[in-house]
């Protein structure tokens, strides 16, 4: 469950997260004003009150039950997803960003020069670049986002956390399964940070 | 040379390519460019002097709107500039621009960056596209450098592709922006040879430079500018032998005499 979270919402993240950072960059003054906004005011709320939100505000009042409302195990995971998404995206427009301002502005200069259109120029020349000078940013906040899975707990989903806390009720090794399940997240991000270390190294766009 | 003589300052207003009508911009309190009144005919060779600060980057630069401006007009091809967006896009394919640091893409090979604007504004057929940009990358002289990336180049190389990409949407004009300001001395010459070529070809060119040679050999005009005005219009051996401003006479002794 861990897993599967992780997976669809670092994906989730990173096309919003990307959308938002083009928007920020973008020469619509209203969709600068949104994801700036955006970016301001989910970074700065912790992840277990949106997580929360979804659960009791969207699902409950709003009646937000993301097409599961009879199956109260599907609505979670997908409220947590939501929630996950939308909270990480934050973290990824901006490490996007700042990719961005890494690529000088000649290159967006010469892209217009021969006449492609902004989202041309930002698709095929800046984001490119942006993401090989990101990787490693990018790693620091995937492996955030597989720890902040196991918020999900706080609506019930299975994951990792929900499922160590049902077991230390039940067993007597409280310090022994501490230990399985942090091993178990180390052996899912050190890899992770390692891989996209070496990975941003090697797609490092020379100049 | 005979071929491009008839477009010289005299030229009928039909063959105008680029018009400025007084241009004005400011950067802040800067007035850097004032009622700039300048027109280029088609085939003309313009080549811009001046002192650092004069304005000249700037103007070569608001002819295809990468610098806005505050009042006046440009128009090329007779057609007005437009706002940014659809139509300034398709303007800025048909006027080929060549940056100082030549800002090759940098995460694209030689060949990609020469196909890139044929295949993505032109819709070229990819083919056709390797097939030009090969072409174009053996008429600058860096045929064999073509699979490399911009960063394994020396300067020349670099700024050779970079107008070859510019040649390859077929513009209308080109412009030139200190083309060898931020090369080794030793590859002036090689990328100088490439617009020598072009000018006689009959390319319309804008050329903002700092080489008084290129100047005396390729261009039809030379256009002297100075805190933000055009102080001088001339032929180049009547500028370089004989100018008439004073301002010009002082530029021309601190470049020419040592």
């Amino acid at each position: 469950m861990t897993v599967k979270l992780t997976v669809i919402s670092a994906l989730g993240s990173l096309v919003w997260g990307t959308l938002l950072a083009g928007m920020r960059v973008s020469p619509v003054p209203l969709m600068r004003g949104f994801a700036t906004f955006y970016v301001n005011t989910v970074r700065n709320i912790p992840l277990t009150v949106i997580i929360v939100f979804t659960s009791l505000g969207l699902a409950d009042i709003f009646g937000v039950t993301m097409g599961a409302s009879d199956d109260f195990k599907v609505q979670g995971f997908r409220l947590a997803l939501l929630g996950l998404i939308a909270y990480h995206a934050a973290f990824v427009c901006e490490a996007v960003r700042s990719g961005i301002n890494t690529v000088p502005v000649g290159q967006a200069e010469a892209a217009r020069a021969i006449g492609l259109s902004f989202s041309q120029v930002l698709r095929i020349i800046i984001l490119p670049q942006a993401f090989r000078a990101v990787i490693t940013p990018l790693a620091n906040v995937l492996i955030a986002l597989t720890k902040n899975t196991t918020v999900a707990a706080a609506i019930g989903v299975a994951e990792a956390a929900a499922l160590m806390k049902s077991m230390i009720e039940n067993e007597a090794q409280t310090v022994a399964i501490g230990a399985v399940f942090a091993f178990g997240f180390v052996v899912l991000t050190l890899p992770t940070g390692l891989f996209l270390g070496w990975l941003g190294k090697r797609m490092a766009v020379k100049r | 040379m005979t071929k491009v003589s008839v477009a010289k300052e005299d030229a009928v207003p039909t063959g105008e390519l680029v018009v400025l009508k007084s241009v004005n911009k400011h950067f802040g309190a800067l007035h850097v460019l004032q009622d700039i009144d300048l027109s280029i005919a088609r085939g003309e060779v313009v080549v811009v002097i001046g002192p650092s600060g004069s304005g000249k980057s700037t103007l070569c630069r608001t002819i295809n709107r990468l610098e806005t401006i505050d009042s006046g007009a440009i128009a090329i091809d007779g057609k007005p500039l437009p706002q940014e967006g659809r139509e300034l896009a398709r303007l800025r394919a048909d006027v080929g621009m060549v940056f100082q640091s030549f800002n090759l893409f940098a995460h694209k090979t030689v060949l990609e960056n020469v196909m890139l604007g044929q295949v993505k504004v032109r819709k070229a057929d990819k083919k056709q596209a390797e097939e030009k940009a090969r072409a174009l990358l053996d008429r600058v002289g860096v045929a064999t450098q073509a699979d490399k990336y911009p960063a394994q180049l020396s300067g020349g190389q670099q700024q050779r592709v970079a107008i070859a990409r510019a040649l390859a949407m077929d513009p209308k004009v080109m412009l030139f922006d200190e083309p060898t300001s931020a090369l080794d001395p030793e590859m002036i010459n090689e990328v100088l040879e490439v617009m020598q070529q072009l000018a006689r070809d009959g390319m319309t060119m804008i050329v903002v430079t700092h080489e008084m040679g290129f100047a005396r050999s390729a261009a039809n005009r030379v256009v002297f500018m100075a805190d933000g005005r055009i102080v001088e219009e001339a032929v180049p051996d009547q500028f370089f032998s004989n100018p008439r401003s004073d301002r010009a006479k002082d530029f021309l002794s601190k470049i020419l005499h040592h």
